[in-house]
């Protein structure tokens, strides 16, 4: 297992290269300019030019890329051309946030969706199935920020019983940063619950049709134990690939997400980086969410053996 | 790991996070002292020399003082400086410092502070570059007093030192100040009323400002950027919050005190609540801008330059801007920002009255207009531009020139307005852009008029009469003197169609009702406001 988990990390590094390459030279060919956006709109062009030359943006591409490369080797991320502050400190500032809001959201997802998934397999065909399935196909359709807007508005607005935006560490006390993620991880979570949902369901109909759950049933097993202890664990191996997967959404999603909720997360940091054409801050989130990606690869592998004790590295 | 322990895990888990909350220190929230505002845009950088947004500047004036400040009537007062003294033949100034001036991290404000101030200022703007020209001294007599002495007279010394448009000349240390002016700063000491708190800096998130107490104010009252800046509150933070409906939210839920830029959308909303207050922001509003590219065809013609000018409605451009509320704005048949001194519509009519299309497109075919495509950069990601962009492409075609409409983001704009290949060679012919009225005020800040051909903005026109009077202007020294001869600048800018006016426009800034004194401005003003 050891050597099965450091050759997968081994295997990190010609990904990260890859993935350093591809967006630095994505960037280099991108349109838009930093040094106009620093100068401001009242900057003359020869003021342009000679912030661009401060910044090096003149210089080669192959020159930046070795100096960018040699940084990134030595886990300097560089400095962000806007603030004049290290990537590493503005990426460490909002990682909590988004961490946050993904873990709250996972558990909020699995938590509801496995055990609706279960039931709309358990009594599928019938009225309980289709109100999942249903629910399950609205959390698909409606855009997260309106479902954010509209639970902002309720929740917030109309009973006050949440706030309306923002982010308190949870250095600040467990109530104060669980009440700011509430909205956004029900907001985040809606597609995340229906697509866990929906997998469950269909897996758990699979492994419901076997032999075994019949033996089960004959020998006079209850359907709690013969659902969750039996039929789930069986499973699971599709729907830990799901959980997987999705945490590609959730990134995704929480882009839009701390938006609609002022939470200063990654995602906002990533698209305030990329209006800016904030060049060293991009590659530098690019190349941590893509590390987290891997890693969560690696998580859901590692996961399948422990859940099938035929899987093995 | 068996169940057992994953069990456990989470139990420790949870009782960590419960004792976390405990241990939680009190929040701030709600306190009377602690001001929560909401700009009109991320505070991304923090040198108000090297980057000149407006957001910067507006974040600056709490932490760096000025010499001069600006008040209502955009006559420039003192502030740090206690006496100036000119001499007789006018190329002398002598300027003295008040007492008491100090910066955040305890030294005292001297005069070789200032003069690296004004010397690093002086290399990115254009008036102090204009003075540069003509400077042949700039130093320290002593501790409390600096003199300027130029080649030839500069009557609007004080103007320069104390305009609000940026880069304004704000005194740093000296040690920050000899920071070359393309590079930026990395501490952020001031002397200002307040001092920036770099440990709370979230760019993009939060920006927090605490009393200084240290600060000295003057003992005027304070009107616009002038007077004794007495700041009400221990703590600013700026809260970013770059979705308005959210900043509406937070503000209808008292989240936040004070909103810089609610868009008019979100106006009836927002005066519908009983506990929110809305005016009118900044009274000097913006000027939009049809901006075209001199230098290569068609708009290198005058006359395809004055066919779209005679046939461009700037009604239909405000409305497509601030939609339909009448309040917001005006039309403007000049270069020059309404209710200022300086204001004159001379040579303006062609802006007015009924729009000859029949005209225009014989214009057009007498300059020889052959199809020719002209490339429109429209930034889709600032609402006011993405309108004005789409009226163009209406106008152009009606006018029965062809469009190359470019969708883009400002980023890009920014970038491609400062090539001066031709269109197809990755250049432009036009572009939307809005000049604050704070800038349009006189020709200090109002770039956009100058004709100077490469050294030019953006759009590079030539026209040296223009510059000739400008360049005069400068040395007028009585306000109808100054006034006559921006008349014959705008006339002169009109014919040569420099850059078409789009139209005048207003925005509204809200506040929670238990915040009092907030007044309006070419910025926000925190010395004044009070929460009860």
């Amino acid at each position: 297992m050891l050597g099965y988990i450091l050759r997968r990390v081994l295997v990190t590094i010609p990904v990260m290269v890859f993935v350093g390459l591809f967006v630095f030279s994505l960037l280099y060919i991108a349109p838009g300019d930093p040094a106009a956006v620093i100068a401001g709109e009242q900057a003359s062009p020869a003021d342009v030019e000679k912030i661009r030359e401060k910044l090096g943006l003149d210089r080669p591409f192959l020159v930046r890329f070795t100096e960018w490369s040699g940084q990134v080797l030595r886990g300097d991320l560089g400095t962000s051309m806007f603030t004049g502050m290290p990537v590493t400190e503005l990426i460490a500032q909002r990682i909590e946030p988004t961490l946050s809001l993904m873990v709250v959201t996972l558990i909020l997802a699995v938590v509801i969706a496995v055990p609706i998934g279960v039931l709309a397999a358990w009594k599928a065909g019938g009225w309980l199935d289709r109100s999942i399935m249903g629910f399950a196909v609205l959390g698909f359709s409606v855009p997260v920020f309106v479902v954010g807007y509209l639970l902002a508005y309720v929740f917030a607005l109309e009973l006050d019983w949440l706030p309306v935006q923002g982010y308190r560490p949870i250095s600040r006390g467990f109530w104060p940063w669980l009440e700011h993620l509430i909205l956004p991880s029900i907001a985040l979570g809606l597609v995340y619950i229906a697509l866990i949902a929906r997998i469950t369901r269909a897996t758990m109909l699979e492994v419901l049709s076997q032999d075994y759950i019949r033996t089960g049933r004959a020998k006079g097993l209850g359907d709690g134990s013969i659902l969750f202890l039996h039929a789930l664990k069986n499973a699971s191996v599709p729907i830990v690939t799901v959980i997987g997967i999705g945490v590609a959404l959730l990134i995704g999603g929480a882009v839009v997400t701390e938006s609609v909720f002022a939470i200063p997360g990654l995602g906002r940091l990533t698209i305030d980086a990329i209006v800016r054409r904030d060049y060293p801050l991009i590659q530098g989130i690019v190349l941590v969410f893509s590390f987290v990606y891997v890693l969560v690869n690696l998580v859901v592998d590692l996961i399948y053996s422990a859940l099938d004790p035929r899987i093995r590295y | 790991m068996d169940r057992r322990t994953v069990i456990k895990g989470i139990a420790a888990t949870g009782g960590l996070l419960a004792t976390s909350g405990l241990a939680a220190p009190a929040l701030a929230q709600g306190s009377s002292r602690v001001l929560k505002f909401v700009p009109q845009s991320n505070l991304a950088n923090f040198d108000p020399i090297w980057g000149t947004q407006y957001v910067v500047r507006n974040a600056s004036q709490l932490v760096w003082d000025t010499l001069y400040g600006m008040d209502a009537k955009l006559v420039p007062k003192r502030q740090m400086v206690d006496s100036e003294e000119v001499s007789s033949d006018g190329l002398t100034w002598t300027f003295k410092l008040r007492s008491g001036l100090k910066f955040h991290d305890g030294e005292p404000v001297l005069a070789k502070d200032c003069v690296a101030s004004i010397k690093r200022w002086s290399q990115r703007d254009q008036m102090g570059l204009s003075i540069r020209a003509i400077e042949k001294e700039l130093s320290a007599i002593d501790d409390t007093t600096f003199k300027w002495v130029l080649s030839r007279p500069f009557p609007k010394m004080l103007l320069a030192l104390g305009k609000v448009g940026t880069p304004c000349c704000f005194v740093m240390p000296e040690r920050l100040a000899n920071t070359d002016p393309f590079t930026q700063v990395t501490e952020y000491v001031g002397s200002g009323p307040m001092k920036f708190v770099r440990s709370d800096w979230q760019p993009g998130a939060l920006a927090a400002f605490e009393k200084f107490d240290g600060y000295v104010p003057r003992d005027e009252a304070a009107e616009w950027w002038s007077g004794g800046k007495v700041v009400n509150f221990d703590r600013i933070e700026w809260v970013i919050m770059p979705d308005p409906a959210t900043a509406s939210a937070a503000l209808q839920n008292g989240e936040v005190d004070w909103w810089e830029n609610p868009i008019s959308d979100l106006i009836p909303i927002l005066r519908r609540n009983r506990n929110i207050k809305v005016d009118i922001a900044d009274p000097l509003g913006n000027i939009g801008a049809f901006r075209l590219n001199h230098l290569h065809p068609p708009f290198n013609d005058v006359r395809v330059r004055r066919a779209v000018q005679m046939v461009l409605n700037q009604e239909d451009y405000m409305r497509a801007v601030v939609g339909s509320d009448d309040d917001l704005w005006k039309p403007i048949p000049s270069f020059f920002t309404p209710g200022t001194p300086l204001y004159t519509e001379e040579g303006g009519d062609i802006l007015k009255g009924e729009r000859n299309f029949d005209a225009a497109k014989k214009l057009l075919a007498e300059a020889g207009y052959d199809g020719l495509p002209v490339t429109c950069l429209v930034a889709q990601d600032q609402p006011a531009l993405k309108a004005m962009g789409e009226i163009t492409a209406d106008l152009l075609k009606r006018l029965g020139m062809n469009l190359d409409f470019v969708a883009t983001d400002w980023g890009t704009v920014g970038q491609r307005r400062a090539s001066k290949n031709a269109p197809g060679e990755g250049g432009w012919g036009m572009f939307h852009t809005w000049h604050a009225g704070a800038d349009c005020a006189s020709p200090v800040g109002n770039i956009a008029i100058r004709t100077g051909g490469e050294k030019a903005w953006f759009g590079w026109p030539d026209n040296p009469e223009i510059e000739k009077h400008i360049s005069s202007w400068y040395d007028a020294d009585t306000i109808d003197e100054e006034k006559k001869i921006l008349s014959t600048v705008n006339r002169l800018s009109m014919e040569h169609v420099t850059y078409i006016p789009t139209g005048f426009y207003l925005g509204y800034q809200a506040w929670r009702d238990d915040l009092t004194n907030v007044s309006n401005g070419p910025l926000p003003w925190f010395w004044g406001p009070k929460k009860a």
